[in-house]
């Protein structure tokens, strides 16, 4: 489904957040939003989810406007807000179990426990977890929502070099598979080229897109994602605000 | 070896008083009347073990369903005063001054009311129990991180949900740690209703034995409320453990 941000203010004190924030996502394209830490990105995400409400501009889901919680989205938040008194596997069925058919959910969740690296913890306690398996089961519980976008807000920033490759690679897969329309925040610039189709660089005060960069590679391999100095290198200095202007 | 030796102690000091208070009554002779011995304390547990322990049931089912009505309205009470800022602000200061009233004094006014049955002593465990559980649940739902709601709503979930899959087990343990301590409240609290008119429970017994000057059988009455408190704690630790094994885990 396409996702369109118009003209959004907002401002957590007195001093304005976003003033006149634009930017949208086509209809099954995956997008990342690169930025420092602190220029709002998880607060995006916020808005779209109607858990924080804009001053004025409009959000709409193909073309008709959302308010508040529209249930388009399967947001993962940045912590990852599992219920310690629920098992792993409860914890993952939570969108089911919201919407009555925690069964289903469950037979899909058993299919995907090992390529999420939590075979045999399906009944441990989120508290056992070490916190990179607490960051892929809330993944997994979001890749389980049956909402049309989603949104996932650094949901591997706690994982190691190894099995952030792992993850990365099958949220590339899946996005394929799914054809699910995606939007990701993230401050790690490989994953943003390796996953995105667009990229949207976010930063200064009121914060706005400062540059985005289309990635058109259809066959993308770790070995081509090394070779993208030059991307690399340009996404690094629009992040620290060394271009002047958008392109 | 830590634990044992934790709980170990304070057992050592009570079985040490207790020789201690055995030994000055012999040695000073001390009449029973005045001051039995623990010895003798035990003995007469034991004479009259038939009597205490149905006066023990009595005050036992007083006591457990004083908690279940006061669990059952501290949770309807607390959810209320969670969707409503408007009824927390006009119920709660009244739920803490009602607990200035001594129980002692309004015992006899639910009896005028509710005559000699089990009602007025249930009540009087009601009013005991009721507050430090719905201010524990409350707390314990007011501390929750609006993070886990947010996430049942954007879920799609229902307010009903944020209740029962959110803000209720989060404030699962608040509420047992009002438990506990209402659970030592109630059989003192059915005690007190007993001891100011009735027919059976231990404050009845409690009550005829003071009245023929049965000091033996009053100290066995106290050592007997003890024990049932004791046993009340032990219940609802036993039930925090099935409702909550996530924290018990190994
Ligand atoms: N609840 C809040 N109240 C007041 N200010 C807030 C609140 N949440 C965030 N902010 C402020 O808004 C700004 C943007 O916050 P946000 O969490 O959106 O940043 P972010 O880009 O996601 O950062 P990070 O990469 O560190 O997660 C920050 O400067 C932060 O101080
Ligand atoms: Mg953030």
């Amino acid at each position: 489904m396409k996702l369109t941000v118009e003209r959004i203010a907002f401002r957590y004190g007195k001093e304005p957040l976003f003033k006149g924030l634009s930017f949208d996502v086509a209809a099954g394209e995956f997008v990342s939003i690169l930025g420092p830490s602190g220029c709002g990105k998880s607060t995006i995400l916020n808005l779209l989810a109607g858990i924080l409400t804009p001053e004025s501009g409009e959000m709409r889901v193909d073309g008709a406007p959302i308010h508040g919680m529209s249930g388009h989205f399967a947001y993962m938040p940045q912590n990852d807000l599992l219920f310690p008194w629920k098992t792993i596997m409860q914890n993952v069925c939570l969108h089911g179990r919201i919407h009555g058919d925690p069964k289903a959910a469950q037979a899909r969740a058993e299919a995907l426990f090992p390529l999420f690296g939590l075979a045999g913890y399906e009944n441990a306690w989120p508290g056992d977890l070490s916190g990179g398996m607490r960051q892929r089961a809330a993944f997994l519980r979001t890749a389980l929502c049956d909402a049309d976008i989603l949104l996932l807000d650094e949901p591997f920033g706690a994982l190691d070099v190894i099995s952030r490759g792992d993850m990365q690679d099958w949220l590339a897969s899946m996005k394929q598979h799914l054809g699910r329309t995606c939007l990701l925040v993230t401050h790690d610039i490989d994953e943003a080229i390796y996953l995105s189709d667009r990229i949207l660089v976010l930063t200064g005060r009121p914060a706005a897109i400062h540059r985005e960069y289309r990635v058109t590679e259809a066959n993308r391999t770790r070995d081509w994602l090394y070779a993208q100095g030059a991307l690399r290198h340009s996404l690094h200095d629009s992040i620290r605000g060394l271009e002047a202007g958008p392109c | 070896m830590k634990k044992t030796s934790r709980a170990a102690l304070p057992a050592l000091a009570i079985v040490a008083l207790l020789i201690l208070w055995e030994a000055l009554v012999r040695i000073l002779e001390i009449p029973s009347y005045v001051l039995p011995a623990p010895s003798q304390v035990l003995a007469a547990l034991w004479e009259d073990r038939a009597a205490l322990l149905r006066h023990s049931g009595v005050t036992v089912a007083e006591a457990l369903g004083g908690m279940g009505i006061s669990l059952v309205c501290a949770v309807a009470l607390g959810m209320l005063m969670d969707v409503s800022e408007g009824v927390k602000a006009v119920l709660y200061p009244i739920l803490v001054v009602t607990q200035t009233v001594p129980m002692i004094v309004l015992s006899p006014i639910l009896i005028l009311y509710l005559g000699f049955g089990a009602a007025p002593k249930i009540l009087t465990v009601v009013l005991m129990c009721f507050f430090p559980i719905v201010v524990s649940f409350t707390d314990g739902m007011g501390r929750i991180d609006p993070g886990y709601v947010n996430l049942i709503r954007t879920y799609g979930g229902s307010r009903l949900q944020v209740y029962t899959l959110v803000k209720i087990p989060y404030a699962l343990p608040a509420l047992f740690s009002g438990l506990k301590v209402a659970a030592t409240y109630s059989v003192s609290g059915a005690v007190v209703g007993e001891w100011v008119a009735s027919q059976a429970g231990i404050g009845y017994y409690l009550l005829r034995v003071k009245n023929s000057y049965a000091l033996d059988k009053m100290f066995a009455s106290v050592l007997v409320i003890i024990l049932l408190s004791l046993m009340m704690n032990g219940l609802i630790t036993l039930l925090q453990r099935l409702c909550m094994p996530y924290l018990y885990r190994k």
